[in-house]
């Protein structure tokens, strides 16, 4: 046998045609469970109720290790058939949705349609639906699963619920697969250093009156950005700066008082991560100076670049799955889940599950017909690590 | 339930009424059939009972499973006939169910318990015939006292009716939702309005036969659905006032009732406690000005003679 050849995972992946169609007779099940749990709302800090949902899919599915901890992450264990390992599937419970939005799916042949149902109501409905095709293909892992709906996660959260559990949980992680909704083909193994931030611009509710029609928080935010433009990046370690969003003012025609923007820093570099945000904290001190305004940067979430390489087994194994369903794996950086599992030294991938449009937006929306091979490929690499061809 | 109903050798059809509902009728069959059939066997079928739409709402039913059914297609020597009451009655006949859910096909917020919250009532208790649907969900949970009630026809048109005609009906929180869960042996024994009576007619026709004991109500917590337009409800209550007088006729109550009731009958709930308020009413006359003494004096209207 070449070191090229593994007949556990040639077994696996012969059994991959079968699985889609089995995921075909389960569509009506897993619909289902995304429609009440991405109809259920979930901002970021606010998701005890999409956890206790999730946490009664858990028991009527007879799970009796199901729990939620002190950090609201909703956990459950499919127990293993005596296996010393457990291996980790995680995926985010929040969403970037406020709450006040209409949080109504429709259901067509083709689609769903739905806020949030990309990101990530779908990776926690799988998370749902998870134990129940495992029944029903009779696979009792050799490990035990942990299934773990994280909160806390985007924006402001950085990562706190899992954090919190793999700093706390009496139950060791080998490894872990972190479900995204989309898109089918990621296999994300290492995360990009990152840090973010938000810079707000204020100036006095009465403001020079002489200088009409020129002062604002927003040109003064607009000064900043202009500094943050000219901040040359090097072409290696690669890095960037995302402008993510800008918010300011309140009507037409009076002088916008408050401005902000949120921004991204990310680098393959710590280093570098560093110095950018140490000449942006300096833009902002600089452009304070001026007559009246208040400029204050405030950076609330940060990762450290790191992951698993390319040659990983998990990653190796991975990729020959994605592979062999017709899809071309998409290896992008990440600045999700993983940072966590770097942090705890836990090797971890990330996984898409289908395809989708209009992501961040009201009519998010997710294509049903992919979905089938999106959890063939991760009943596989769940497979794959639990026959111990991953490590 | 599912134990008590496979015990009372029950069958339980679930019936959605449908015209262009393409928009909603996909989640609900895939809710419907996954917790209630594949999950939790209650309902032995579901079908789509429409009255010819234009879009893709039968295409999509069928898609995820539902049983599809154009009305017109059932009952085909029968002059046809077009409305949702005709879906309703036509389903009688097609369905299989010792008991039929309805569900309306336009909830955006569908639930399983939109079907299982009508069907217990039916299954535990033996007496009960009829179930209704009411919805209410208290925008706060302190005990601060809320209105509680139906939509704008209700409050305007059939509550009133009924609490001049038929006090004991006022109880019923919610009588023109179209959820609700019937025995077949009494849905075979009442007529059918094919439009939009068919909601009132049911109640006075199970109230004539059976009494209020037949009558369950469930609290199905909220529906979330579009608004009508005001002619669209005008529309809606011109058909219920006529089958109202219709059935009135029918049952002498219109030839016996010299005099009216007084009390007018609304709901108000304190959490979870759903309170009568009773308003009496009298819409007292006074007779014309002229026939006071008082003014025929002030106003001289004798000195004149």
């Amino acid at each position: 046998m070449t070191p090229y050849e593994n007949p556990e995972l040639d077994l696996i992946l012969s059994e991959l045609p079968a699985l889609i169609e089995k995921n075909k007779s389960l569509r009506d099940i897993l619909l289902a469970n995304l429609a009440i749990i991405g109809e259920t709302p979930s901002p970021t800090f606010k998701e005890e109720n999409r956890i206790r949902l999730l946490l009664d899919r858990f028991t009527e599915l007879g799970l009796s290790k199901t729990s939620i901890d002190e950090m609201g992450n909703g956990v459950a264990v499919i127990d293993g058939q005596g296996g010393d390992n457990n291996l980790m599937i995680v995926a985010h419970a929040d969403t970037i949705v406020s709450e006040k939005i209409n949080h109504n799916y429709t259901i067509t042949p083709d689609e769903v349609i739905g806020p949030g149902v990309a990101d990530n109501s779908l990776g926690v409905a799988v998370l749902a639906t998870l134990p129940y095709i495992l029944q029903q293909i009779d696979y009792v892992p050799q490990n035990n699963i942990i299934l773990v709906a994280a909160t806390r996660s985007l924006g402001r959260g950085n990562l706190e619920g899992l954090r919190f559990f793999l700093a706390n949980s009496k139950l060791p992680v080998k490894q872990a697969i972190s479900v995204e909704g989309v898109r089918l083909g990621r296999l994300s193994h290492k995360s990009i250093g990152m840090l973010r931030g938000e810079i707000t611009c204020k100036i006095p509710e009465q403001y020079d009156w002489s200088r009409f029609g020129s002062s604002s928080a927003i040109l003064t935010l607009n000064e900043v950005i202009n500094k943050i433009n000219d901040i040359r990046l090097p072409k290696r370690p690669k890095s960037s700066i995302v402008m993510g969003t800008i918010s300011g003012g309140n009507s037409f025609n009076s002088i916008a008082t408050t401005a902000s923007l949120r921004f991204e820093i990310r680098s393959e570099s710590v280093q570098l991560t560093r110095e950018i945000a140490e000449r942006i904290d300096e833009i902002t001190a600089e452009v304070t100076s001026g007559a009246g305004e208040t400029v204050r940067l405030d950076t609330f979430a940060s990762r450290e670049p790191g992951g698993i390489p390319f040659s990983h087994p998990l990653v190796r194994s991975t990729r020959k799955i994605i592979q062999e369903l017709g899809v071309e794996p998409r290896l992008a950086p990440s600045t999700s889940e993983l940072a966590a599992f770097i942090d705890y030294n836990v090797p971890a991938i990330t996984l898409g599950i289908t395809e989708g449009e209009h992501l961040g937006d009201d009519n998010e929306s997710i294509r049903i017909e992919p979905i089938y091979k999106g959890l063939a490929q991760l009943i596989a690499v769940i497979k794959a690590i639990d026959g111990g061809i991953c490590e | 339930m599912v134990e008590e109903k496979e015990r009372q050798n029950l069958k339980i059809s679930l019936c959605l009424p449908t015209l262009n509902e393409e928009s909603t009728i996909g989640k609900e069959v895939v809710l419907f059939r996954s917790e209630l059939m594949s999950r939790y066997p209650l309902l032995d079928e579901i079908a789509v009972i429409d009255s010819g739409s234009t879009d893709k709402t039968l295409e999509i039913a069928s898609n995820f499973g539902a049983d599809t059914y154009l009305a017109s297609d059932i009952l085909p020597d029968l002059e046809p006939k077009k409305g949702k009451g005709e879906n309703l009655w036509k389903s009688i006949y097609q369905l299989k169910g010792d008991i039929i859910v309805f569900v309306d096909a336009d909830i955006k917020n569908i639930h399983p318990r939109f079907a299982y919250g009508l069907i217990g009532p039916l299954i535990y208790r033996p007496e009960v015939q009829y179930v209704k649907g009411f919805y209410d969900r208290p925008l706060t949970l302190s005990n601060v006292t809320r209105p509680s009630g139906g939509g704008r026809v209700t409050e305007i048109l059939t509550r009133p009716l009924f609490s001049l005609f038929f006090p004991e009906l006022t109880a019923i929180i919610q009588p023109l939702s179209g959820e609700y869960a019937v025995r077949r042996n009494v849905l075979e024994e009442i007529s059918f309005p094919i439009g939009y009576g068919v909601e009132t007619s049911h109640l006075l026709d199970v109230y004539g036969k059976y009494g209020m004991q037949a009558f369950a109500q469930s609290d199905l917590d909220q529906r979330i659905h579009d608004n009508k337009s005001t002619r669209d409800l005008g529309k809606m209550s011109f058909g219920i006032l006529q089958t109202f007088l219709t059935r009135c006729k029918e049952m002498g109550v219109l030839d016996t009732h010299k005099d009216y009731e007084t009390v007018f009958r609304q709901f108000q709930a304190v959490s979870s406690d759903y309170q009568v308020v009773e308003h009496h009413i009298i819409e007292d006359e006074r007779p014309p000005m002229n026939t006071i003494a008082e003014y025929r004096e002030k106003f001289g209207l004798d000195k004149s003679k």
